[in-house]
């Protein structure tokens, strides 16, 4: 149908912008994961396996590793727990507010991140909205001090950026489910609680799995919330990838880390990948 | 209605008054200012095959939402013997529904879906294995219960909705439009399986359909709805010979509507005239097509109405043949023959008086 210097055409400048912008620069993060730092501060091509050595002895990366996969596995929870029933409100009886409250959980998306991370700061300080209120109201004499700059603050501030991306695929997964399914479960005399757990749940796994998956992954690679509310006991391992490659100027041990981060999502999506098509019945 | 009266079992005449079953009370349903049902009564008798037709958008799949508990009703009352239905919830009513489109759980396996009613009512394990397998044996459905839905074919998955149903016991089964998304040969099967298993288990079955002809040929009796008014309810033979108002003629079946004039006892409608012991004043009637037959001289019979005409038109059924015949005055009759007579020109028809029905005017409603 269509000549072949036209398909060339076209696939062609999507196929060179991948090989440039996003192969050669994994394949080139690989190659330094294997390189050095010499002495004299400048990158030595020897190829050898100290940097992945170093990550497996020395404490605080895989440490950093383990609290920030825990940091993401509750805000995965948290922004299920608040996705999931906003979500299932939305889909089966907001009738016809449901288009103007799908808004309105999409809107905090065309907020910055930024802006949104500093709005917990002011929030959460010890001269912060809760506090001075707190106080007030004489539930405490001083100033919660645990509630900024650690990682209690950091995954309520991503547990709120990160909802609206766990709500989505939920949302559309429940929009799925045929209505007539529901009804012939209550005609069969499954009371609204027994057709939850037997017919819908069931029918929105898929949309479960996409949402956890979206809020594990994005979390787990955050730095700003990290950096912004986490203080020193709320870093994340972003956040020693970006200083390596900064301040400390270790490209190659930055890469190693980045690149056991990329295979553990990789690794991730292909698992979420496999139960989302075992759950699904289309 | 009183309690409704069903000839039935194997073409005996025999006229069964049977308990009522259900009972549908001046119901009405509104969706906003659209009015969908306007005061409709009517009552099922226990064992008997009812259906519901009516063009789409008549408020047929309305009615029979509200008694599945699926509407509620805006106005009026379903009872169910002693027991108001129509203030519970569907899942509290002793009514199961086959759906339109079946809605199988895709999740579930088909002896999954079959199982489905008695495991929420937590029913013991070995019963409801015994009578899932019971269900599927009935439907012939046996060897697919471990399938799951999207593996089996539109029939099959009927057959499992059926039987999903079923294996409940309820004591009425309703059924939307259930076969229209198979195709002609499969569906004609259906309706004559459907109706076998209805007399089996001898569950009261309200089945809504368009279809007349499927009306016709499984209904104990027919409620034929209009805009959402009962236009008649009746047995398919008394809807079919004696209509109650030119639309319920006109729909199921073909007619010829006649618009007469009553005058001291003498109808006329255009060069027809025949005696009739009606009040003076404008009439309608229904002369079914096979009720008009073509006069010879040895088939004249004595009060018969005889009329002459030209042959405009002639359609070829096989065993039948549909005529259209100008009788002068602007009236034109379409008759039905035994198909044998070659191509017509000049006919002379005629027709027993007592085959004329009178029937009401339809009101024009949108």
């Amino acid at each position: 149908m269509f000549s072949r210097a036209y398909k060339t055409a076209v696939t062609l400048p999507p196929l060179v912008w991948v090989t440039v912008f996003l192969l050669m620069p994994y394949l080139l993060m690989f190659c330094y994961s294997f390189w050095s730092v010499s002495a004299s501060q400048t990158i030595e091509h020897s190829w050898n396996l100290a940097n992945y050595g170093q990550l497996l002895r020395v404490g605080v990366y895989w440490q950093t590793l383990l609290r920030s996969m825990w940091i993401a596995a509750r805000v995965t929870i948290f922004s299920l727990a608040l996705g999931y029933p906003l979500a299932y409100f939305l889909s089966f009886y907001a009738g016809q507010k449901k288009d103007l409250l799908y808004q309105l959980v999409i809107i905090p998306l065309w907020v910055s991140y930024l802006v949104r991370a500093y709005a917990w700061k002011t929030i959460l300080g010890s001269d912060g909205v809760l506090n001075t209120l707190l106080q007030y109201v004489h539930l405490t004499k001083h100033p919660l001090e645990f509630l900024l700059y650690s990682p209690f603050a950091v995954v309520l501030t991503l547990t709120h950026i990160y909802t609206p991306f766990a709500f989505l695929p939920i949302y559309a997964a429940l929009e799925h489910i045929p209505r007539n399914l529901v009804e012939a479960s209550h005609d069969l005399g499954a009371s609204p609680g027994q057709t939850f757990w037997k017919v819908v749940f069931p029918l929105s796994v898929p949309g479960v799995v996409a949402g956890a998956t979206f809020a594990f992954v994005l979390s787990l690679g955050d730095f700003l919330a990290p950096l912004l509310l986490g203080g020193p006991s709320g870093i994340m391992i972003s956040n020693i990838v970006v200083s390596l490659f900064g301040a400390a100027y270790n490209w190659p041990l930055g890469a190693a880390i980045s690149f056991c981060m990329l295979l553990l999502v990789v690794g991730l999506l292909f698992f979420s990948e496999r139960l989302e098509k075992k759950w699904s019945f289309s | 209605m009183s309690t409704p009266e069903i000839a039935t079992v194997r073409g005996s005449s025999a006229v069964i008054p049977a308990r009522t079953l259900l009972s549908i009370r001046n119901v009405a349903k509104r969706f906003g200012k659209n009015v969908v049902l306007r005061d409709i009564s009517l009552d099922v008798a226990e064992g008997e095959f009812l259906t519901i037709l009516g063009e789409s958008g008549s408020g047929k799949t309305t009615l029979l939402r509200i008694i599945a508990g699926f509407e509620t009703a805006s106005a009026g009352e379903v009872w169910m013997g002693e027991e108001r239905l129509d203030r519970q919830p569907p899942y509290r009513r002793r009514v199961n529904t086959v759906f339109q489109h079946y809605a199988l759980f895709p999740h579930l396996t088909v002896e999954q879906n079959v199982a489905y009613g008695l495991r929420v009512a937590k029913r013991p394990e070995a019963e409801i294995a015994s009578r899932v397998s019971e269900a599927l044996e009935r439907v012939k459905m046996s060897a697919h219960a471990k399938s799951k839905p999207s593996k089996i074919s539109g029939g099959q998955q009927q057959r499992i909705a059926l039987a999903r149903a079923l294996v409940n016991r309820p004591r009425l089964l309703l059924l939307d439009e259930p076969l229209s998304a198979l195709d002609a040969n499969l569906r004609r099967q259906m309706q004559v399986e459907l109706k076998s298993l209805q007399r089996e288990v001898g569950i009261s079955f309200i089945f809504v359909t368009h279809d007349q002809e499927e009306a016709m040929v499984m209904s104990d009796r027919i409620a034929l709805l209009r805009s959402g008014e009962l236009e008649q309810v009746a047995t398919p033979r008394e809807i079919y010979g004696r209509p109650a108002t030119a639309y319920a003629a006109q729909f199921i079946g073909h007619t010829n509507l006649l618009k007469g004039e009553v005058r001291s006892g003498m109808v006329r409608c255009g060069s027809l005239s025949w005696s009739a012991a009606l009040a003076d004043g404008r009439a309608l009637f229904s002369l079914r097509p096979e009720n008009i037959r073509l006069a010879t001289a040895n088939t004249a019979l004595a009060g018969s109405v005889r009329v002459r005409g030209k042959v405009r038109h002639q359609a070829f059924h096989g065993a039948t043949e549909l005529i259209r015949v100008e009788c002068g005055d602007g009236l034109v009759l379409v008759v039905r023959t035994p198909g044998s007579g070659g191509t017509l020109d000049d006919v002379e028809l005629e027709f027993s008086p007592a085959d004329a029905v009178l029937v009401r005017e339809s009101a024009e409603r949108i």
